[in-house]
């Protein structure tokens, strides 16, 4: 494949790209499957184009903090494995894990898309943890929107352990039907800047090209609950009036896109 | 004896349902997924590629490394926090012997092939899914090889020999009160597969040595059925191009 950085920024100009896509469309196929993992509590795999990424969901008991006694937490970790891309190296994450795994968890919890005072056991003493930890298999691109998709996937798809009443133990081999409470679904959409032109969803080379970008992260309601710019290029207001309108438009394509491959919620 | 049947129903020499696919990582020079019953292991090759630090180079031939990785959802219990621990690392070193007597990596002086083996859900017998899947990997990068590595534990659960132990006959005794004093021996094997030579053999438990022997022999068969797998996956790899 072609990797000049001039030719994807002269196709840019034109409002065209290499693999013949609009400068707005996700790669296709897109496939979300879930309960991939039978060890975690929640888990989805999802591809888009020739990117893989899967999120498992764990549960664990915890002392809540001191300041929020009456509230359980969630973690969101990332991995770049050096199984998914000939660049990344085995140790521990890198800045660009580091920055994935924040985007996401920022987008999940600033939207309180989980309530945390559901989390809670008994206050100052057990809540749940929830921690989704976000795994690279090929990546090939558009990693913030695609880990952004597989993290509410595996969020949906998780069910509580059974926790005995008497020591409290949690016997992960045996899953209740108890969801978690999850009351929206935020997704983060990448928005990058090649030659003046917006692009969804890059390739590697296209990525590479790129002038600057911002992910935002938004509900079904429009709500925004994160953003990030990333790249060298500074943007207008205007411009990023424009990013987040079709930000906006791109999550709720991969919401409904979500709700039909997993079924409307609830 | 107590262990008449085995808790999920299978023959003594019966492995758990496989299924294998080849090129499943479009970013890695060969790639294999392999299952074997709740155990999933993926493998990715990259290289040959110049290794650096370059003390580690060989002159006279390419270095064969492997990775072994659980991802931190992937084990029964809590969640495994990931970065690495001594058991990975000692996996990851008999995993590489296993893969190299087939291996034929003269043609690549101070380049090294990199094997990377994830694990998304494991329900034991992950290093031998992981060679499994390894060695389909390295075909399908077209690495020189001699012949396949297939890989599957053997072992002894009470009294019977048996084919690919799941997590529940490596703890009969929490799984089957009849079986409380059982004792349990795991032996993972790798098999050349054309000479049924051994290129990886470890245990724990207690066994006989003529009990040993009679379970090698078992996992001549048993390699010999997830030989079929992998060829069959590969050929079907090979068939779409």
């Amino acid at each position: 494949m072609i990797t000049n950085k001039d030719t994807i920024k002269e196709l840019a100009a034109q409002k065209k790209r290499l693999d013949q896509r609009n400068l707005t469309d996700y790669r296709q196929p897109i496939v979300i499957e879930t309960n991939i993992s039978w060890t975690a509590e929640g888990s989805a795999k999802v591809q888009v184009g020739e990117t893989i990424v899967m999120a498992g969901v764990k549960l664990s008991i915890d002392k809540p903090y001191n300041d929020t006694p009456d509230q359980g937490g969630i973690m969101v970790n990332a991995e770049l494995l050096p199984l998914s891309n000939p660049d990344y190296e085995p140790g521990p994450p890198g800045i660009k894990a580091v920055e994935l795994a924040r985007v996401v968890d920022r987008g999940i919890r600033e939207a309180k898309a989980i309530d945390l005072k559901k989390l809670c056991i008994k206050p100052g003493e057990k809540a749940w943890t929830v921690i989704i930890d976000i795994i690279t298999i090929n990546d090939a691109g558009s990693l913030f929107d695609v880990a952004g998709l597989a993290a509410l996937a595996a969020l949906r798809s998780a069910r509580y352990p059974t926790v005995d009443e008497e020591t409290g133990v949690i016997d992960y081999k045996k899953k209740t039907d108890k969801a978690l409470p999850l009351t929206k679904e935020p997704l983060p959409v990448t928005v990058y800047k090649i030659n003046g032109q917006f692009f969804i969803d890059p390739n590697l080379a296209e990525e590479k090209a790129c002038d600057a970008r911002l992910t935002v992260a938004s509900d079904a309601d429009g709500q925004i609950s994160a953003m990030q710019k990333g790249g060298s290029s500074p943007l207008s207001v205007a411009e990023i009036n424009e990013i987040i309108s079709l930000a906006k438009n791109r999550a709720d394509f991969l919401r409904e896109e979500m709700n039909r491959q997993m079924g409307g919620r609830k | 004896m107590v262990y008449k049947k085995r808790l999920d129903g299978r023959n003594n020499n019966q492995l758990r349902e496989m299924e294998a696919k080849v090129g499943v990582i479009t970013n890695a020079d060969g790639s294999a997924s392999f299952k074997i019953g709740k155990t999933w292991a993926i493998a990715a090759v990259y290289g040959p590629r110049e290794l650096f630090p370059k003390f580690l180079q060989d002159p006279k031939k390419g270095v064969l490394r492997c990775y072994y990785n659980m991802m931190p959802f992937s084990g029964s219990g809590e969640r495994i926090r990931p970065g690495g621990n001594r058991r990975a690392q000692e996996i990851a070193m008999v995993m590489s012997q296993a893969l190299q007597p087939v291996v034929d990596l003269s043609a690549f002086p101070n380049a090294v092939v990199d094997v990377f083996i994830e694990l998304p859900q494991t329900d034991a017998g992950t290093r031998c899914a992981g060679i499994s899947a390894a060695s389909m990997a390295l075909a399908d990068a077209g690495i020189p090889m001699k012949d396949m590595i297939s890989s599957v534990a053997v072992g002894k659960v009470d009294d019977k020999i048996v084919a690919d132990l799941d997590y529940r006959e490596e703890h009969i005794e929490e799984f089957n009160p009849e079986s409380a004093h059982a004792s349990v021996s795991d032996i993972p094997v790798a098999m050349i597969n054309n000479t049924k030579e051994i290129t990886l053999l470890q245990m724990d438990g207690e066994i006989s040595q003529k009990d040993l022997i009679a379970a090698l022999e078992l996992a001549k068969e048993a390699t010999s059925q997830i030989y079929e797998v992998q060829k069959k996956a590969l050929k079907e790899r090979f068939a779409k191009e």
